[in-house]
């Protein structure tokens, strides 16, 4: 099988290295440019099938905040986010919500849950 | 009511907890912040993505959690806080004047002052852009507080004018929220945001980066209807012919932040006219005594962990100087930014009896590879001490860690400056 070279910006840390990744179909062989073992691990799988934490919000009712921020506690393939984003929109949730709560259980059958990043009290309380 | 405190530290946002907090574990227990919102954390409640706390806490947070560790270690201190409650005077003697609907006007006096308000965002007439002034101009930060604080998309169809990371997570934020985002201009040759957010905010959605171009009108009555947009040459001007229109109803500007020291003015104390906050000492101590200031009222910050280390050293500070256990200073070194540097803070250092390591934070004037950063003073042909950085850019600050040794060593300025090797 042919192998494909992928240049890659690595996000995981304001460095921005630029990672090479050698890969052969869906088989890393080599990783070079990194300076750290996560570099490696995210460019390994950005090369292959690239993965994003989506963050957004969820519309509350009856809470202090309007809305509650929410992340998604694993990563998302990134060819979901936009079918994830419109199941989330339409979503609304009752307060209060505390921190680390999940949101929402298994968006889409994705496997995947929404976590609050941010405690929403109740009106009044 | 109570009206005489140790410390107020005027800003709850990531700079006031962690000086408020900082000052309470350095053993100082009559501590008060002032915010003028109506929740403690400040900005990091909108700033939704994640990205915050790598250095601080080893782990990638978002904002509201990054923020929630603070008020968390504010509210187990006990540290008391007024929110709703503007500052509207800092006084050299350190007497505070603010107002809130609940308690009204407040005189409040502080044997310490924390100066940490943050900094604001340059507007579209900070930058003159021409044209007419419909609704839909806002800045990135507005943008930003409206989708995810208040619950509005404030636009659909979007263009925005600089690529500071603010901008850049915005092109993210309203295309993910369904909106389209024609192009991201930046009159620079260089974005000033950070590379990981040009990859995970622009190119993951295929937003164009229009580098060297610019907005050159804004047209539309009551709402924005487009922009006219050019390449721009050397001398950031216009290039005749280049012009072009985009449709959109809503121009975004991310071009930069200022630091909010209208309270500093008020209270003399002495700016630095190239970072637009305090000039300060390695204590964080401004020229007023008792008045620090840290965060990016000091100097406008890429990360809020390094917003947070500044601010525990001010916090720390100031509860020492409160205890009076601040060493004696023997004599005051200034350290000046030269060629390849625009500025450094802090902008003095007080050498006493204690060689303490000192970080030295500075942004760049240009972008460098391959490149040292050189502290040097006159009567030395050798520099004291160089720091190799393969890359250099504005956008990103410059943290030198320097050994108390080098500042004990000498008598003059120490300046800073970029050597290419």
């Amino acid at each position: 099988m042919n192998t494909e070279v992928c240049e890659i910006t690595c996000i995981v840390c304001p460095t921005g290295c630029k990672v090479r990744v050698v890969r052969e179909g869906s088989k890393v062989i080599e990783v070079s440019g990194n300076t750290c073992k996560r570099g490696e691990t995210y460019a390994s799988q950005e090369a292959v099938a690239p993965q994003r934490t989506l963050t957004t919000s969820v519309k509350v009712t009856e809470g202090d905040f309007a809305l509650v921020s929410v992340k998604s506690a694993t990563l998302v393939p990134k060819a979901r986010l936009f079918d994830l984003m419109k199941a989330v929109q339409k979503l609304w949730v009752a307060a209060p919500i505390r921190i680390g709560d999940i949101v929402v259980h298994d968006v889409l059958g994705l496997g995947i849950d929404l976590v609050a990043t941010r405690t929403v009290r109740k009106t009044g309380e | 009511m109570k009206t005489e405190y140790d410390l107020i530290v005027i800003g709850g946002g990531p700079a006031g907890l962690a000086a408020a907090t900082a000052a309470y574990d350095q053993g100082l227990r009559d501590i008060l912040i002032v915010e003028r919102d109506r929740f403690l954390g400040g900005i990091l409640n909108q700033c939704i993505h994640t990205g915050f706390g790598l250095q601080e806490f080893r782990e990638e947070l978002t904002g509201p959690e990054y923020a929630q560790r603070f008020v968390d270690k504010t509210l187990e201190d006990g540290i008391p806080f007024f929110l709703d409650t503007m500052v509207l005077a800092v006084r050299p003697d350190r007497t505070i004047v603010a107002i809130s609907p609940e308690l009204g006007r407040l005189e409040l006096h502080a044997k310490a002052i924390v100066l940490s308000m943050g900094c604001r965002e340059r507007t579209r007439a900070a930058i003159m852009v021409p044209g007419t002034r419909p609704a839909g101009v806002m800045t990135a930060g507005t943008a930003q507080r409206y989708m995810n604080v208040e619950g509005y998309l404030p636009g659909r169809n979007i263009v925005i004018l600089g690529s500071g990371d603010i901008g850049l997570i915005m092109a993210r934020r309203f295309t993910l929220e369904g909106a389209r985002v024609n192009a991201v201009l930046e009159i620079m040759p260089y974005s000033t945001g950070l590379t990981r957010n040009i990859v995970q905010c622009l190119d993951d959605y295929g937003i164009p980066l229009l580098l060297n171009h610019t907005v050159t009108s804004v047209h539309g009555g009551k709402r924005v209807t487009g922009v006219s947009v050019a390449q721009v040459d050397d001398h950031r001007r216009p290039v005749p012919g280049t012009e072009r229109e985009i449709a959109c109803d809503t121009l975004i500007t991310s071009v930069g932040l200022v630091p909010e020291n209208e309270l500093s003015k008020i209270a003399g104390v002495q700016l630095d006219p190239i970072t637009g906050g305090a000039v300060v000492n390695q204590r964080l101590q401004t020229s007023v005594p008792g008045i620090f200031a840290c965060g990016n009222v000091l100097q406008v910050h890429d990360l809020v962990d390094n917003v947070s280390e500044e601010s525990q050293r001010a916090g720390r500070s100031a509860a020492l100087y409160v205890q009076d256990k601040l060493p004696q200073t023997l004599r005051n070194i200034r350290v000046v930014p030269s060629p390849g540097i625009h500025y450094v803070v802090p902008q003095c250092v007080d050498v006493t009896e204690q060689t303490e390591t000192i970080k030295l934070f500075m942004r760049p004037s240009d972008v460098f590879k391959g490149a040292f950063v050189e502290l040097r003073t006159d009567s030395r042909e050798e520099p004291l001490a160089r720091f190799r950085r393969s890359r250099l850019t504005p956008g990103e600050m410059v943290v030198l860690t320097v050994q108390g040794t080098v500042f004990a060593a000498v008598e003059a300025d120490i300046s800073v400056g970029v050597k290419v090797s």
